[in-house]
């Protein structure tokens, strides 16, 4: 019996491991996969190209993108192509993250948010604005005007993936 | 005559095959895939991308005595070449043996592939082809995994060349096959693009003004087997796995082109099914595996903003939305008033079973059915249907058809001779009366509803002369203005003479699918004297704006129909896409119309069609079945191997059904006698013009296409250079043209191709020349601003 009020007792002086929860966060793991974030360019522009491979390699059908063409003087990412549209039903995401894989861009990353609560389905549907990071400091937001003949390209140039 | 056989083998295959066939065309027959890039079945082989080797053998012929030489166990000896040949440009041969998977074949090809991605980009990604690429396709299946050459030293092209504003070249992509310059060089006889430069700073140019000037240019989008060739309508529109399709047909003129709808949800109409592109589908009795830019791009009407949606009533002097019941119980009521008195007009773009059912409507209520249309002599139709034939072009003008002509005679509008007298006497008339087979071919260009109605007397006349009627090949084929005129003549309407005169007396006016008043405003002025018009429309048309109910329709691709092409080929189209708004089927509309007048008629597709079969005899015992039924076509193309054939697709949703001649049903046909038509007298000082078909018209369904804005028709007269200065015009003026009640100002164009002493206005322009007409021309004084 003393045993086990001894136990009680020790656990009294002990650091509870609860938090408090919405004011205190745990950090995550790296390799966790929270809500989806849309990266940028150091220069501001959008990674994303609107492909749409993303949207082909979701076995949950979650990610719906429609693709529209850039200029130089309202352009959004490289290249001759970007995503007008962009949403993501977080009710039929299940965080696989095949769609970081997919990315030929590395555009889409499973970030480290996991607070997804909605009151009403379509609320569910996080669209681009709502996906995209925001721009680095001091770097105009997208559509930005570019000089012509310098973002020609849609895809980086490949390397020899070292992770 | 049929061909020899020729016995060959490929790979493990034994197969018989026509002599003259080419090797990657037999081993098709036999399912044997042999990769191609630049061949393709429509065309002659050139052998430049060198993706097809195979190992050839053929059997070792004994010189001395002629015979096969045997091997040991009896066998013939097969020698193969030193080297692989290609199979698109070698003939089969008797006993060829042709091995298309040994070691040797597939290192060549894994050569070539990597050898063609040497400076291929490989932005997949955001390539409009990527996922029906046939290199993205034979890379997979073919290429190597990786490459020995350096990406730096790819060449760097321009992505974004627009050959002209329809289709859009990217420099980079292209590999060199010249399937494009070749189709638009043997296929359509339109050399507009061609090759510059050479070896590997070769590239496609366009020389016409304006660029690549070809009404078929949509097609070398489907055949350009990477992404280097994209049309402007469809860039970045989908990728081609989200879509889904949709088999239908092309509504804009009477050939009847069979398409493929690819349909896709979008966010940006609020999730609405949206076409989004429109791409030919295989049917080798019509459109073979093409299309023209006109349907390929003409399908935006469907998606207009100015679509109707809801039915209006006019209240108050003012159109205002209404429900359907109040539109219908309204309408429903006015028809009974009207009686015998009502009028029922329709447009050639109606379907089959609208128009059947818009008959039998003005029939119960003992009103008179009538086509708004330019064109008459639907009823000879039924007089009837190789390649190498005599053509003869009977033309008052030059146009592109003499230069495929064999013979050429000109006519002056000025004295339309239309019976044909001595026609059999001349050379040409010669030809035509000792053929085989002979098919007259007529049109409405230069033609009033009048004459076009005694021209086809008068061919129908020629053709029984010369015996040529009643049977296959043979016969007189309307060239309609509309895709189903000719399903408007069968279902039992006819032209008015006189259309102002009628829609003046009617006591209830109810027009689908047609816009009398926006083509003429002297119909707008007798509209408006009709005690109430109905207008079932797409569009707040001219018309519309003069009724009294207007009552919206879904689009052709919104709903089930048929056309009657002018060749009489009864096809039918599926639904595509979502009806808009509260718009409902032209035949669902008539038929709650009808049901408030007590009269069944069937509101389904099909059930509308079970009963044209059962009262038109021409369509008897037609079903959607028998509509629906395909048979295997050469060549097969629209399958998984999108290299072959292009990204065309294949028919699995019917060929269609080619209507029996009057002839073959055994029925007599009452030949009116020709007589040659009054033609307007043209007084001193004024000028015969004639109106003349243009591709890109200002017809509703068109117009809303705005990537042809800058090819579309204009107001215009064109003239010889001699008449025009007699008139005092000068090339690129403007001049006021008048004649009973109307005055239009048109652009004036000078063509010295064109017969002098007439002037020629393209149809559907705004200027109300419906036949040879007598003008008198005024130059406007343009200000020249110093």
């Amino acid at each position: 019996m003393f045993q086990g009020l001894w136990t009680t007792l020790k656990s009294m002086f002990e650091k509870p491991p609860t938090i408090q929860y919405p004011e205190e966060k745990r950090p995550v793991r790296t390799r966790f996969r929270g809500r989806h974030v849309l990266k940028r360019y150091d220069n501001g522009l959008e990674k994303c190209i609107g492909c749409a491979l993303c949207a082909s390699a979701c076995p949950a059908d979650a990610i719906f993108v429609e693709a529209s063409e850039n200029t130089d003087e309202q352009r959004f990412s490289p290249g001759e192509r970007y995503a007008s549209t962009y949403e993501i039903n977080m009710l039929r995401c299940i965080f696989c993250g095949f769609c970081e894989d997919a990315c030929p861009t590395e555009a889409i990353v499973l970030g480290d948010n996991y607070e997804l609560t909605f009151t009403e389905r379509t609320g569910s549907i996080y669209t681009k604005q709502m996906l995209l990071e925001a721009v680095p400091e001091g770097v105009k937001t997208t559509p930005q005007v570019t000089p012509p003949g310098v973002f020609t390209r849609s895809v980086p140039e490949m390397k020899d993936p070292t992770d | 005559m049929a061909k020899k056989l020729v016995t060959l083998r490929i790979d493990e295959h034994t197969l018989q095959v026509p002599e003259g066939m080419l090797v990657v065309d037999a081993a098709r027959k036999v399912n044997v895939d042999i990769p191609v890039f630049c061949y393709h079945p429509k065309m002659d082989p050139v052998g430049m991308c060198r993706m097809c080797l195979v190992d050839v053998g053929r059997p070792v012929i004994d010189r001395a005595t002629g015979e096969v030489v045997k091997e040991a166990d009896g066998s013939p000896k097969i020698a193969f070449g030193p080297k692989l040949d290609t199979a698109c440009t070698t003939p089969v041969s008797e006993g060829m043996v042709v091995i298309t998977n040994s070691d040797k074949v597939r290192a060549a090809r894994k050569e070539v592939v990597e050898f063609i991605l040497t400076s291929h980009p490989l932005d997949c990604p955001v390539c409009d082809k990527g996922g029906e690429c046939p290199l993205q396709n034979l890379t997979m299946a073919y290429g190597p995994g990786t490459s020995r050459f350096i990406f730096d030293e790819k060449m760097h092209l321009a992505k974004h060349v627009p050959l002209g504003e329809l289709v859009w070249l990217d420099r980079e992509r292209c590999i060199q096959c010249g399937r494009c310059v070749r189709f638009q060089h043997e296929v359509v006889d339109d050399p507009v693009i061609d090759f510059f430069h050479r070896g590997r700073s070769l590239e496609i140019i366009t020389d016409s003004e304006p660029g690549f000037d070809s009404v078929f240019s949509g097609n070398t989008t489907d055949i350009c087997p990477v992404g280097a060739l994209t049309t402007a309508d469809f860039r970045f529109g989908a990728r081609p796995w989200e879509m889904v399709s949709a088999a239908s047909l092309c509504s804009h003129c009477p050939v009847g082109c069979n398409i493929t709808y690819n349909v896709r949800r979008e966010a940006k109409t609020g999730g609405n099914m949206v076409i989004k592109r429109a791409m030919p589908r295989q049917n080798e009795g019509v459109n073979e595996i093409w299309m023209c830019d006109k349907g390929r791009l003409g399908y935006h009407f469907t998606e207009s903003k100015q679509r109707l949606s809801e039915p209006l009533v006019r209240k108050g002097g003012e159109l205002v939305p209404a429900g359907w019941d109040e539109a219908l119980d309204l309408v429903a009521q006015k028809l009974r008033e009207a009686g015998s008195s009502l009028t029922v007009l329709a447009g050639g773009r109606l379907s089959n079973e609208d128009l059947f059912n818009l008959r039998r409507l003005a029939d119960a209520a003992g009103g008179q059915a009538v086509l708004d249309t330019h064109m008459g002599g639907g009823d000879l139709a039924a007089l009837a249907v190789e390649r190498g034939a005599a053509l003869i072009v009977v033309n008052p003008n030059e146009t592109r058809l003499d230069k495929f002509a064999t013979h050429t005679l000109r006519y002056n509008p000025g004295e339309l001779l239309l019976t044909f007298g001595g026609f059999l006497e001349s050379a040409a008339g010669k030809v035509f009366a000792e053929a085989e087979n002979a098919l007259v071919f007529y049109g409405s260009n230069g033609l009033g509803l009048q004459q076009s109605t005694y021209l086809a007397y008068a061919a129908a006349e020629l053709l029984v002369k010369t015996g040529h009627y009643g049977k296959a090949n043979n016969g007189l084929i309307p060239v309609w203005p509309k895709a189903n005129s000719q399903g408007a003549w069968d279902m039992g309407f006819r032209p008015a003479s006189n259309l102002g005169d009628q829609l003046r007396q009617s006591k209830a006016v109810y027009i689908a699918a047609s816009d009398p008043a926006g083509d003429d405003p002297a119909l707008a002025a007798a509209l408006d004297e009709a005690k109430f018009v109905i207008v079932q429309d797409l569009f707040l048309s001219e018309t519309a704006k003069h009724a009294d109910v207007v009552l919206p329709a879904a689009a052709y691709t919104e709903r089930e129909g048929s056309f009657t092409s002018g060749d009489r080929r009864v096809q039918r189209y599926y639904p595509a896409a979502t009806p808009r708004g509260l718009a409902r089927p032209d035949f669902i509309i008539t038929a709650q119309l009808a049901g408030r007048l007590g009269v069944e008629l069937p509101a389904a597709a099909a059930l509308v069609l079970d009963q044209i079969a059962a009262q038109v005899p021409a369509y008897a015992g037609l079903s959607y079945q028998k509509l629906a039924e395909v048979h295997e076509q050469w060549p097969i193309i629209g399958r998984s191997d999108v290299y072959y054939g292009g990204t065309g697709y294949e028919n699995k949703h019917g060929l269609g059904v080619q209507l029996p001649c009057a002839a073959e049903r055994g029925e007599k046909i009452d030949l009116p006698a020709a007589a040659n038509p009054v033609l307007p007298s043209v007084p001193a000082g004024s000028l015969l013009v004639i109106p003349v078909a243009r591709l890109y018209d200002q017809g509703a369904t068109l117009r809303p296409t705005a990537l042809l804005d800058g090819r579309i028709a204009r107001a215009e007269l064109a003239l010889n250079p001699e008449t025009a200065e007699k008139f005092g015009l000068q090339a690129g003026g403007e001049a006021l043209i008048a004649a009973g009640g109307w005055r239009v100002q048109v652009a004036v164009r000078v063509d010295s191709h064109l017969p002098v002493g007439l002037g020629l206005v393209p149809r559907s322009t705004g200027v109300p020349v419906f036949g040879p007409t007598a003008v008198t021309i005024e130059p406007v004084q343009v200000e020249i601003k110093a």
